[in-house]
């Protein structure tokens, strides 16, 4: 085999050489991850819905005021932390480590808030009597444990998120970290909004008590 | 919209194409829940709900997470896939119908199968 001929496969992506998607491994491997995680809060949610059309005394405990307007707020307030994230992976992109920090960390609050109000809201249910066990709202008792398991799956992933911003934006400002790693971490923060876009209207907004 | 530019690491869009994608999200979702304020029928108002989630979705992969940037193929290799699995995982609604059906119907008259 002549060099330049071996030249060729070595940069061939059949061959792990080269960049098919033209991304590097950590970006591709936060994409599988997201990919994986996708189809765990699918079935979450399909389960829900499973439960749900098989129970035909599925509670509806959330009035507009205020448990809708409660969790409307929490939906924009991790909007807002997805916006504040872009920025600072496109700060990032700059190479303006102060700003990316910054940005970072009005995400990093974000989702804290986001974090916070969830908590509230699951203490006032509790206290009403939802719990994984049990159903004070009447109906069926599958709704505690399939609403605290997606919910609390969810918020899981947002307090993770919140470490994990911590860690990238602390190497980041002290030049350990690339801003590919910024990106990544964006990458997963979005995610973690994503799967509240499904979440919101699957769960509280076709469970309106009017 | 402003078009999209590109820094020399290849990060591509703008301050305001971002603000544009937010503010459009948060208007898809005071949508949803004026829906909500809605007496609409639970299969209507789930299908118009999903529909503007996979909306908001597909603003959020787009853009905030770039894929709009991306080469077509990693798109390809992971989207596809992603919605197939997804379909796969409904296969179980059928039974579901069945078990509702049986449940609602007068005694008698529908025999799960």
């Amino acid at each position: 085999m002549s060099d330049s001929h071996a030249d060729v496969l070595r940069e061939s992506p059949w061959t792990g050489g080269g960049s098919p998607y033209s991304i590097g491994s950590k970006k591709l491997g936060m994409w599988l991850f997201i990919v994986s995680d996708t189809l765990t809060f699918a079935a979450l949610l399909l389960t829900y819905s499973y439960c749900r059309l098989t129970n035909p005394n599925w509670p509806k405990p959330f009035p507009i005021f205020n448990a809708i307007v409660f969790t409307t707020i929490m939906t924009v307030v991790l909007l807002g932390s997805s916006l504040t994230m872009v920025m600072g992976v496109a700060a990032a992109h700059r190479g303006n480590r102060a700003s990316t920090v910054k940005w970072m960390l009005a995400t990093m609050l974000g989702g804290a808030i986001f974090c916070g109000l969830h908590a509230t809201e699951w203490m006032h249910l509790i206290h009403d009597g939802l719990t994984p066990f049990s159903n004070k709202y009447g109906g069926s008792p599958l709704f505690g444990a399939t609403f605290f398991g997606i919910t609390g799956l969810h918020m899981t992933h947002v307090a993770i998120g919140v470490i994990y911003l911590g860690i990238v934006a602390t190497g980041f400002g002290r030049g350990k970290f690339s801003a590919e790693d910024v990106e990544v971490s964006g990458l997963y923060w979005h995610f973690v909004d994503l799967v509240w876009m499904f979440v919101f209207p699957m769960i509280y907004l076709m469970s309106v008590k009017y | 919209m402003s078009s999209p530019t590109s820094d020399s690491h290849g990060h591509a869009g703008s301050t305001k194409l971002f603000a544009w994608v937010w503010l459009w999200l948060v208007i898809i979702t005071g949508a949803e829940v004026y829906l909500a304020y809605k007496h609409l029928p639970p299969v209507t108002m789930l299908l118009l709900l999903i529909g503007m989630s996979v909306v908001k979705a597909g603003l959020i992969m787009s853009y905030f997470m770039h894929l709009r940037f991306e080469k077509a193929s990693l798109v390809w290799t992971l989207i596809p896939a992603t919605i197939f699995c997804i379909g796969m995982l409904t296969m179980i609604f059928p039974d579901g119908v069945r078990l509702r059906d049986s449940h609602t119907a007068p005694q008698g008259q529908v025999q799960p199968k």
